[in-house]
């Protein structure tokens, strides 16, 4: 047995039997240990969206998702998936070639220092120097990848490294590592606090995060919001931890958000913040939430509580474990007066503009979307105007909806979408992208129909990068500068080269009727629709 | 505010890059740093002296907890901690300044520990604005070379230890 078989037993033992990857000499010893096993590699069409790849089969099996590329250019080109993932805290494995271990630092075809590069984006990394070290590496970088805060580990291995003998293999049954012991449970005193502070409250409210979803609690979170009647509004990454026919559910918050959301965060007395940054496009002026506010901030992380908004009360845990011991307890409390103040709120929002009528109205079109998709389907929206309005009007039934909300990755959503297919192939998926997004990620149709992996691509068309083109509205006056996107490509010569459906709506005639039948078909394919160039968020 | 970091770290390659980069890229000052093997050959001990303001000196102790090479920090202030720092300094002497440079270095507890014709090098360890001091009172003596380490610092021991 050599390294790379390996490293391949380890991700057998590890449960993998998906990976996405791109190869180069430094690997090869990898994948031609892999042609051994039952684990599927996935040849993507640039390493970028391996990672993303992962990401969304991460995100959907709630398993570590995993990427393989080649030394220098092949790692390198990894950063940025890499970077996206850390930034959203999904589990990877980021397995890289790297030149011989003797040729280190001499600066040899393809050699990069992908561990130094990658830094501050990964939650660990390793440079494997010793193939005896492998079988404790793997098991820790699964383990580190998957506890805490979960993230990205990035294992780095010389092409010698994988071509040694490695004798007596035995893959370890747990770690042991001094240094890393994540805290699982709430602190029992913290969590009292919780009860005494919500029978004082009157106006309570849940801010639920990304971190709801990471670590499965969206259950726990609806029981615990409705035992107790407390209003719920989501960041960016929580949305779909509520659905929105929940009563108590009022949308996303954030410069992009719902006003009522927004409203009911500057109105409430008490704050729960769980699993969620307070980060500066959710939350403007952070210093301002506690002011007049009791805030609880639950986080797995410690360095989070307090970063950007000092908490009252903080409790540091996983918060499926929070959630199940405040539930052996019980407050006295009745919220309805606030409740009640929240749903008018909710119903005097005004509706969006519409655009012109000879356009499609993405608002519309993505309600209608939301409404046709399958219970459990995955929604993933990529980066730009197509986002904030996935995100305003995505209907939550129970699905998921992911997208790049930390790191706001173009090109995120086809190669995640991939993934969260290959995750669980009976599960609908849509990408939903702009012409922008759609054109960074253009090359993964053909890893998507050469694998037999069909999702459904809505392509939003306005001929502009159009969040920049709004912000270069508002802020230089409509001085537009490297925002044209003109009208190349012909996206149903496109589809029509991949041997992809094609379906193209040019304005909401119909709408209901085209989404549906272009959901029901077996193929994968593109739906585009034209857009007002013109057409803003707000 | 001044705080300082005694971080235990795991003895392997990478490491003072790791915890000097998250300064760096959390926008940390470094005021000084100093790095050593302990008493055990698998840990070493980073001592790095940083300012700011009392929110940031605590996220630099969560930060430094998350990395996963740190064992342990211990964090003080100047007055809980004994620091010394060790700086070796090369002047130019004359006939006429050489009395003063040997005074002062007997007032402030240093020590000549090397000379020529025209130079000599001071050695002084003590703690950082005593050596501070030895420069500013060197002044207006020709120095030609200074070499200065970070700060070392433990934790003063108290009666119940």
């Amino acid at each position: 047995m050599i390294g790379s078989d390996a490293i391949v037993k380890c991700l057998e033992k590890e449960g993998v039997t998906t990976l996405f990857g791109y190869p180069g000499v430094a690997i090869c010893p990898f994948f031609n240990s892999i042609l051994n096993t039952k684990i599927e590699s996935i040849l993507v069409r640039s390493e970028q969206n391996a990672a993303h790849a992962a990401s969304g089969y991460a995100r959907v099996t709630g398993k570590p998702g995993v990427c393989v590329a080649t030394s220098g250019p092949g790692a390198t080109n990894l950063i940025t998936g890499i970077a996206t993932a850390y930034a959203d805290s999904i589990p990877l494995i980021c397995i890289t070639g790297q030149v011989d271990s003797k040729l280190l630092g001499s600066d040899v075809f393809q050699e990069a220092d992908i561990t130094g590069a990658a830094e501050s984006f990964v939650k660990y990394s390793y440079l494997i120097k010793d193939v005896a070290d492998i079988p404790r590496i793997m098991k820790e970088a699964f383990h580190i990848a998957t506890t805490g805060r979960k993230g990205p580990v990035l294992i780095d291995v010389p092409i010698d490294v994988q071509n040694s003998t490695i004798t007596g293999f035995k893959y370890p049954d747990s770690v042991n590592m001094r240094t890393y012991k994540p805290t699982v449970k709430g602190h029992a005193v913290q969590i009292k606090k919780v009860r005494t502070e919500l029978a004082k409250a009157k106006r309570p409210l849940i801010c639920a995060g990304g971190g709801v979803i990471l670590s499965c609690a969206q259950k726990e979170l609806r029981d615990f919001s409705h035992t107790y009647s407390i209003p719920v509004v989501s960041t960016m990454m929580g949305i779909s931890a509520m659905t929105n026919d929940d009563p108590l559910y009022f949308g996303m918050i954030g410069n992009n958000g719902k006003s009522y959301a927004n409203r009911a965060m500057k109105e409430c007395d008490l704050l729960i913040v769980i699993g969620a940054r307070i980060a500066d496009r959710a939350v403007s002026s952070p210093d301002l939430v506690t002011k007049d506010t009791v805030l609880i901030h639950i986080d797995v992380d410690p360095a989070e509580i307090g970063k950007n908004v000092g908490p009252t009360i903080p409790i540091v845990g996983d918060i499926r474990s929070i959630f199940n011991d405040l539930a052996k307890e019980s407050a006295e409390c009745d919220f309805h007066a606030w409740l009640k103040t929240l749903q008018g709120y909710k119903k005097a929002e005004k509706p969006r503009k519409a655009p012109r009528r000879k356009y499609v109205d993405p608002a519309k079109f993505i309600t209608v979307l939301s409404e046709a998709l399958d219970k459990n389907a995955v929604y993933v929206a990529d980066v730009g105007q197509n986002q904030m309005w996935s995100c305003g009007y995505y209907i939550a039934k129970g699905g998921r909806f992911l997208t790049s909300g930390g790191m706001g990755t173009m090109g995120y959503s086809i190669p995640a979408a991939i993934g969260a297919k290959k995750a669980d192939m009976k599960r609908d998926v849509v990408a939903v992208c702009g012409d922008g997004s759609f054109q960074m990620s253009m090359c993964e149709l053909a890893t998507m129909v050469q694998n037999d992996i069909p999702i459904k691509i809505i392509v939003f068309n306005n001929g502009y990068l159009g969040l920049v083109r709004e912000y270069q509205h508002n802020t230089y006056k409509a001085n537009y500068s490297m925002v044209n996107l003109g009208t190349c490509p012909d996206l149903s010569k496109i589809a029509e080269a991949y041997d992809l459906l094609y379906w193209r709506l040019d304005n909401n005639t119909d709408m209901e009727k085209e989404v549906k039948s272009f959901l029901a078909q077996k193929k994968a394919g593109i739906m585009e629709c034209m857009l007002d160039p013109m057409d803003t968020v707000k | 505010m001044k705080r300082l970091y005694s971080i235990l770290v795991e003895n392997r390659s990478g490491v003072l890059s790791k915890v000097s980069g998250l300064f760096a890229r959390r926008c940390f000052n470094i005021d000084s740093l100093a790095v050593g093997e302990t008493d055990d050959p698998d840990v070493s001990c980073i001592t790095i002296v940083s300012s700011g303001e009392k929110s940031t000196l605590e996220q630099i102790e969560k930060q430094l907890n998350k990395k996963i090479d740190v064992i342990k920090i211990k964090t003080f202030s100047e007055d809980e901690s004994i620091s010394r720092e060790l700086m070796l300094v090369k002047v130019k002497y004359t006939k006429a300044n050489r009395r003063e440079i040997m005074e002062i270095c007997e007032i402030l507890d240093a020590k000549i520990v090397d000379m020529s014709k025209n130079l000599m090098m001071i050695q002084i360890c003590d703690t950082p604005d005593k050596t501070a001091l030895l420069l500013r009172m060197l002044n207006g003596v020709a120095i030609i070379e200074v070499a200065r380490c970070g700060t070392l610092a433990l934790q003063k021991c108290s009666l119940s230890d």
